[in-house]
């Protein structure tokens, strides 16, 4: 069986990567930890719900094989991205982005929790309490080591398409990071603000892009959630934990550590299921939490202050 | 008219084991800038060690020892100190965001735990016949209440008390120099990591004396009673009532309970009975961003801290 804990933790564990790679920048490039990042992801996987009732109609709910999502899903992502994205955006511009610069700077980290409350529940008044898919059709898993191979490994097409996808994008985001002017302005501006504003850097188109990254992928996440797990108001919320200790895990500021952060801590959630029982998974969290705080507080791949 | 006058009882029972909290958190953040998102988890495990050293021998559990009620409200802010003690000495000699994650982790992991722990927890049923301080006394159930917001009231006021001496002295001085200037603090050979330990674990004793009280008021502990929603509530009052001041944060908690109470009432006799979730919901919802409106246009709160202390960002 331990083949397959393996696989069911990577998978889960990319989609934690995704959540904390937006939240580690957020985090280097605002210096807050913003609490309300586990509902974006709650909010992506909503508003594709939404618009995946609004297109069916018309592109119908014929699944793509091997697949059992169709194209309206794959029509519903973009929009889903964006409204995030504008939430997020939304958001910084009301409350964040006052708070960040006038009050004592933590009080922006209370104001995120409220709003993540905010949210949290809006989704609630909005959709209700009840879980939702985006597809009734079954995910079949298929079969990829047989069973004699240390336990075998199954996996349905969608959980594949996750990995794949979280891969990809990883790749893309790296390379925005490290060799265009947008990538180095914001890790000028994560290191030194002042000498990034002398040296002609714009804050606050920075920070914009930094959101609609960090939103962006938050969203995906909460999507990819959406289709391997169910939709629900507690998504984000159920994997903020996990998201903070990829993110700290990783190192702050560090987007291939909190991906490989995410990794690990989904495959050690995945591993202790049989240990400890699956209903102790966010427990795992919080353990690799202290222990990356206690051995190494800057984390795998952060520089010591 | 008896009925009212219950009513306004029990009422002014849940506010005050809100102030509580809200002196704790006052002390945490108001006094010494320290974060804590945990509120819900120091209380909690406050509430399930008093409950395990004063309840009864529930069936099917380990069980509780039938001890007095003050011991185990003693052991209460113990249990609750020690976890502060533990969390604390990890975090706070990191970066300030560093203890507000970990905190909210303790909260999760209690929740967890008060879930799923059932031989220890009771699980989601939780623990229940819990006694009242002075159960011995033969009186009615109005007289009882009476009673219990007495020895409550009598509480606040002991841990106003000790901490307007505590934070008038020296220490709090120092408190006050760390979170304005910790480096000018150190230079004066104060140590910043010792006295914001020492605030965070008096803060977290007084938040799981607060769980406690509630705990034994209500004659059970479950798991629903402390999940991030109190958290929430907690910062709601201490931002009304006006962070860094002890009567403040008194009164917030009062405050806020009252318009949380009024609104949850309108709400439940003007929306249909089918919408009970979505309207506890709203309500969350309205009151999350009026607490957001007062940290933008009034972050000081009712009662501003009082002068000799730091004149906030918002007053200049």
């Amino acid at each position: 069986m331990i083949l397959q804990y393996l696989g069911d933790g990577l998978v889960q564990g990319a989609m934690i990567g995704l959540g904390a790679v937006g939240l580690t920048l957020t985090y280097a490039v605002l210096r807050f930890a913003n609490f309300a990042h586990g509902e974006l992801l709650t909010i992506g996987a909503y508003a594709a719900l939404s618009v995946l009732w609004l297109v069916v109609p018309w592109l119908g709910t014929a699944a793509l094989a091997p697949f059992s999502f169709g194209w309206a899903l794959i029509v519903a992502l973009p929009a889903a991205l964006a409204v995030t994205c504008a939430t997020a955006l939304l958001l910084d511009r009301l409350v964040l982005a006052r708070l960040r610069a006038g009050a004592a700077a933590m009080t922006v980290v209370i104001a995120s929790f409220g709003a993540a409350l905010v949210l949290r529940h809006l989704v609630v008044v909005l959709y209700g309490p009840q879980p939702d898919y985006y597809t009734r059709a079954i995910q079949v898993a298929l079969p990829l080591v047989p069973r004699e191979v240390l336990g075998g490994l199954r996996l349905a097409p969608e959980q594949i398409l996750v990995v794949l996808v979280t891969l990809g994008v990883a790749t893309a985001l790296h390379l925005v990071l490290t060799r265009t002017d947008t990538g180095r302005a914001m890790r000028a501006l994560a290191e030194n603000p002042q000498l990034a504003a002398i040296a002609g850097i714009d804050a606050r188109t920075v920070v914009r892009r930094v959101w609609l990254i960090g939103a962006g992928l938050a969203g995906l996440a909460g999507v990819l959630q959406g289709l391997t797990v169910q939709v629900r108001p507690q998504l984000g919320f159920d994997l903020l934990l996990p998201v903070f200790a990829a993110a700290i895990l990783g190192g702050i500021g560090s987007p291939p550590g909190a991906l490989a952060g995410g990794l690990i801590v989904g495959i050690a959630e995945s591993l202790a299921v049989p240990l400890a029982g699956a209903e102790y998974r966010q427990a795992v969290s919080f353990v690799v939490l202290i222990l990356v705080l206690l051995l190494r507080p800057h984390g795998l791949f952060g520089r010591a202050p | 008219m008896a009925g009212g006058l219950d009513y306004l009882v029990f009422f002014a029972v849940v506010a005050l084991t809100f102030s509580l909290h809200t002196l704790g958190l006052n002390l945490q953040w108001g006094l010494t800038g320290l974060f804590n998102v945990g509120i819900a988890g120091f209380a909690a495990i406050g509430a399930y060690a008093s409950a395990l050293l004063t309840g009864p021998d529930w069936p099917g559990s380990l069980g509780g020892l039938g001890l007095p009620v003050a011991i185990g409200w003693t052991g209460a802010m113990l249990a609750s100190g020690v976890a502060a003690l533990a969390v604390g000495a990890l975090t706070l000699r990191l970066r300030q965001d560093h203890l507000a994650i970990a905190t909210f982790g303790v909260a999760v992991v209690i929740q967890l735990l008060a879930q799923n722990l059932e031989p220890l927890t009771g699980g989601a049923f939780g623990l229940a016949s819990l006694p009242r301080p002075l159960a011995g006394l033969e009186l009615g159930s109005s007289a009882r209440n009476a009673l219990f917001l007495l020895i409550l009231a009598g509480l606040v006021l002991l841990a106003w008390a000790a901490l307007a001496r505590l934070t008038a002295g020296p220490w709090g001085r120092v408190l006050r120099a760390i979170r304005e200037d910790e480096t000018a603090a150190a230079a004066l050979g104060k140590s910043p990591f010792r006295h914001r330990l020492e605030a965070f674990v008096i803060g977290a004793a007084l938040m799981g004396l607060g769980g406690a009280v509630y705990a034994h008021f209500i004659g059970f502990v479950a798991p629903q009673d402390f999940q991030a929603i109190l958290t929430f509530q907690v910062w709601a009052m201490l931002i009304v009532g006006g962070s860094g001041s002890h009567a403040g944060a008194i009164l917030g908690g009062i405050l806020v309970w009252a318009v949380w109470t009024a609104s949850g009432t309108l709400l439940d006799l003007v929306l249909p009975a089918t919408f009970q979730v979505r309207g506890a919901a709203l309500q969350i919802v309205l009151i999350g961003l009026a607490l957001i409106a007062i940290l933008l246009w009034r972050p000081q709160g009712l009662i501003a801290e009082r002068p000799g202390g730091r004149p906030r960002r918002g007053e200049r």
